[in-house]
């Protein structure tokens, strides 16, 4: 289990997870993870399919509560604040750390709604506020052009590419400090899923990306830095350079290869 | 096979045909308009108007879905979104107890607790506090009222309301929940601008089945609503007399009279009509929403 | 802060709302019980109503108790016998057809036919064919109103079984109809079980569909398994059959209706037994479920 590699102080890293592991209905599904995420860069999670990416995603904004039978031990700081603390408010934690899933999964609302729903549950100003967030939401995630003219039309008449886009303005509408994206173009034709990634790059300026990924190509073009897990467990980790150019274990290197 | 296959289904046809058979002496001689609208029952001389039993019939089940439906949707809400198995494993057969409880059983209970309570409890207190409100107002009351019987039946159909919305909740998709949730919504909000916002059509299906029961039910309104047309009521607390009611306590008089047991069939006929109305209207509801899934 | 609490709130009002449900239901039961409990005796039960039962006098409900075992047993087995055909063809023969959805749909508009109407059809059937008020008439009729609740309950149970098991079968050269007997019929014989018990429950109970076909009576029906059975068995059967029978729900009706406080409380006694035998036959139909459904193939 190797550390972080990189020799940096808690500022640079957003989230810190220390020693995060879960256990699943007995099973041990996450072991032992220690590892820095670092602000405003794009982090990706590569491994074999399901062995604990998506997992070690939920546990960063809490979402495992939801899974009965979990049961988490370890810590995960946010600016050096628990959020496995006992007392948190867990829908605050989620507001800070937003999540984008693989398929798009639409509110049953109006398009504005969709992005205007997290804003409302915050008490987001008036309408004109409401407005202003939703437009500039939807601009930052590149689908204004396409939708200002309907906003009101029900979400199901886009098409998957622009519903994902259309998760990515919602995600952004609450203001987070961290994007967590699960496999958010596998879904996606080759064109779309371009246009996420482009997003993404841009989207780091401002928000802390993590993103799970089977993709290393996409891991290649666009991240920063990259976490291997495999079975639950972290197995290397360092900058995008670092891993793809000369990864320190073999393993790595093995599915690094087979995965071209 | 085929054969008994083909009967079991046409049974119901049947029997609509029948009524429809029977029926026809007397709508022959009165206009259906006329019979519905009709505000006298007055066999002997002749007169068949069934308004004021149509009217009772709404005015137990409207009361009833009034009482039940808020309790319903909120335990069914319960159920789904709060409860774990063991739980769920505990309630859901104790609420299909309550479903297999006899309707005579129902109207005993009524006799017992709720017609006293009215009489004694309630209805003083109302004729005194609550002369004003429209409805609810009440002079000297027997207990056998609307009320009475909108409480009985009301409590008979919770389990069909609350096991359909629970199905129907138990539905929607849980990505729609986790989606909101990712958002950072807590699960009041959850339920109540995504989960329900997706039942609806299902959730009112749940009450219209609930309602096409009511309806129908005879025996336990029988029991304490009081049987009587004197007046079209204005108040919970008079007394009315619902279709199925009149159908039951004048069955036995069919022969003496001409027309009546055609009559009494038409009432069954009618009856039969707008419960099926009810119930072919929620099934579609449900089989759309169903359909339309996501 | 505020979110917190609302949700809180809710929370505590969706289970409180449970919780009424569950109170009203326990204390329904614990109404009857407490009132009909004093009356409950072995006398109740075996003793058929004297001339004045009705207005004090002495006697049992007998005729009630057994008139309604013989009227669900019956209407009951009738039911079966038409049911079975039903679902083995539904899911052998028809499987997945749109004959097969239609019957469902006709099937379950049935299940929603009030038993008021239920009964007022079987009255005219029952004139029609020029009979008087009698078991048989009530055994037809309450047999129309299982009906579609056995063949929900046992089609739920056959859908389970999977077409794995008939393409088997037609593989070893059974015939559709080798099938749908030997191998859909066995399997689904405990969900014959379960929904014979949920119908039972429900036509045992019902009191609108048999208050004019079963008509009433002191007597208690006569047992058919007598002798004459064997050797007159048209006049054997037509004496348990062809009579009038009384039946718990009617009878409870009655007594409750009469002005004497004694004859009132019987009628909680034989609430409470109606109560008795209902829950039982539904909570035996559930154990039987969990405990036969552990056998069969899914």
């Amino acid at each position: 289990m190797t550390t972080a590699i990189r020799k940096e102080n808690m500022d640079v890293n957003h989230i810190k997870i220390e020693k995060l592991n879960l256990w699943y209905q007995g099973t041990h599904v996450l072991k032992d993870i220690n590892v820095g995420i670092p602000r405003h860069q794009v982090t990706a999670i590569i491994g074999p399919s399901g062995c604990g990416k998506t997992t070690l995603l939920r546990c960063i904004n809490r979402m495992i509560d939801l899974f009965p039978g979990t049961r988490a031990e370890g810590r995960v700081l946010l600016d050096g604040f628990d959020i496995y603390e006992r007392g948190v408010d867990v829908t605050a934690i989620r507001k800070r750390i937003g999540l984008i899933s693989q398929k798009p999964v639409l509110l049953p609302m109006s398009i504005f709604e969709n992005v205007a729903y997290g804003p409302r549950i915050y008490g987001a100003g008036g309408r004109k506020k409401l407005k202003e967030t939703v437009e500039r939401c939807l601009k930052t995630s590149g689908l204004w052009e396409e939708v200002k003219n309907r906003l009101k039309e029900p979400a199901t008449r886009l098409s998957i590419g622009q519903q994902q886009r259309l998760c990515v303005a919602r995600g952004l509408a609450v203001e987070p400090e961290v994007l967590l994206f699960d496999e958010p173009t596998s879904a996606l034709d080759p064109m779309s899923s371009m246009r996420i990634e482009q997003e993404i790059v841009l989207l780091k300026k401002s928000y802390t990306c993590l993103i799970v990924t089977h993709n290393i190509q996409q891991a290649i073009r666009i991240a920063d830095n990259v976490l291997f897990v495999s079975e639950g467990e972290l197995v290397e980790s360092g900058s995008a350079q670092e891993i793809f150019e000369s990864p320190k274990k073999a393993f790595t290197q093995a599915f690094i290869a087979g995965s071209m | 096979m085929l054969a008994i296959t083909t009967f079991s289904g046409l049974l119901v046809l049947l029997i609509a045909a029948a009524l429809y058979l029977k029926a026809r002496p007397l709508l022959g001689i009165h206009k259906l308009g006329s019979v519905i609208l009709g505000s006298t029952w007055s066999p002997s001389n002749g007169q068949f108007g069934l308004k004021p039993y149509i009217i009772g019939t709404f005015w137990v089940t409207g009361l009833a879905a009034v009482l039940a439906v808020p309790l319903c949707v909120l335990a069914a809400i319960y159920l789904s979104e709060y409860a774990g198995p063991r739980t769920r494993a505990v309630i859901k057969p104790i609420i299909d107890l309550l479903a297999g409880i006899p309707s005579v059983v129902y109207g005993v209970w009524g006799v017992i607790v709720v017609v006293p309570f009215i009489s004694d409890v309630l209805g003083p207190y109302a004729a005194i506090h609550w002369k004003r409100i429209p409805f609810l107002a009440a002079e000297d009351t027997t207990g056998f009222s609307i009320l009475a019987g909108g409480i009985v039946l009301a409590i008979m159909i919770i389990p069909v309301i609350v096991s359909v919305a629970d199905e129907v909740l138990r539905a929607i998709p849980t990505e729609c929940r986790y989606a909101s949730f990712a958002l950072g919504a807590n699960r009041l909000e959850t339920v109540t601008k995504v989960v329900i916002r997706k039942a609806l059509p299902g959730l009112v299906a749940a009450v219209v089945l609930g309602v096409s029961r009511a309806l129908g039910e005879t025996m336990a309104v029988l029991m304490v609503v009081g049987n009587n047309v004197e007046k079209l009521p204005t108040s919970v607390f008079d007394r009315a007399y619902p279709l199925p009611a009149l159908i039951a306590n004048n069955y036995g008089e069919t022969m003496s009279i001409p027309l009546y047991d055609s009559a009494l069939l038409t009432a069954a006929l009618v009856l039969m009509v707008i419960v099926l109305g009810f119930n072919i209207l929620a099934r579609v509801v449900l089989l759309r929403a169903v359909r339309e899934g996501v | 802060m505020r979110r917190r609490v609302m949700e809180t709130c809710f929370k505590a009002i969706t289970c409180a709302a449970t919780g009424i449900i569950v109170v009203i239901l326990l204390t329904i039961i614990w109404a009857i019980a407490a009132k009909g409990w004093h009356t409950l005796s072995w006398a109740l039960i075996s003793q058929a109503p004297t001339g004045d039962y009705y207005m004090g006098g002495g006697g049992g409900i007998a005729n009630a108790v057994v008139g309604s075992i013989y009227l669900g047993v019956g209407a009951t087995l009738l039911a079966l016998i038409l049911s079975v055909p039903v679902i083995l063809y539904l899911r052998v023969y028809a499987d997945g057809s749109r004959f097969a959805n239609l019957i469902r749909g006709l099937l379950d508009v049935l299940w929603g036919v009030p038993s008021i109407v239920i009964g007022a059809f079987g009255f005219m059937i029952m004139v029609y064919f020029g009979m008087r008020a009698s078991l048989l008439a009530g055994i037809v009729t309450v047999a129309m109103l299982e009906l579609p609740i056995m063949i929900r309950a046992i089609d739920e149970a056959a859908n389970i079984i999977p077409r794995e098991l008939d393409e088997t079968a037609y593989g070893l050269g059974s015939t559709k109809f080798e099938t749908a007997v030997r191998v859909i019929g066995r399997q689904v014989l405990p969900g014959v079980a379960t929904g014979a018990l949920l119908a039972f429950g429900r036509g045992v109970g019902d009191a609108a569909s048999v208050l004019f076909t079963t008509g009433a009576t002191d007597n208690v029906p006569q047992s058919i398994f007598t002798r004459t059975l064997l050797t007159h068995p048209g006049e054997a059967l037509s004496a348990t059959f062809l009579k009038p029978a009384s039946t718990l729900p009617v009878a409870i009706f009655q007594l409750l209706n009469t002005p004497f406080e004694a004859v009132q409380n019987r009628a909680y006694g034989a609430a409470l037994i109606l109560v008795i035998l209902v829950l039982s036959a539904s909570i035996l139909s559930r154990v039987l479920s969990a405990s036969l459904g552990k056998h069969i193939i899914r």
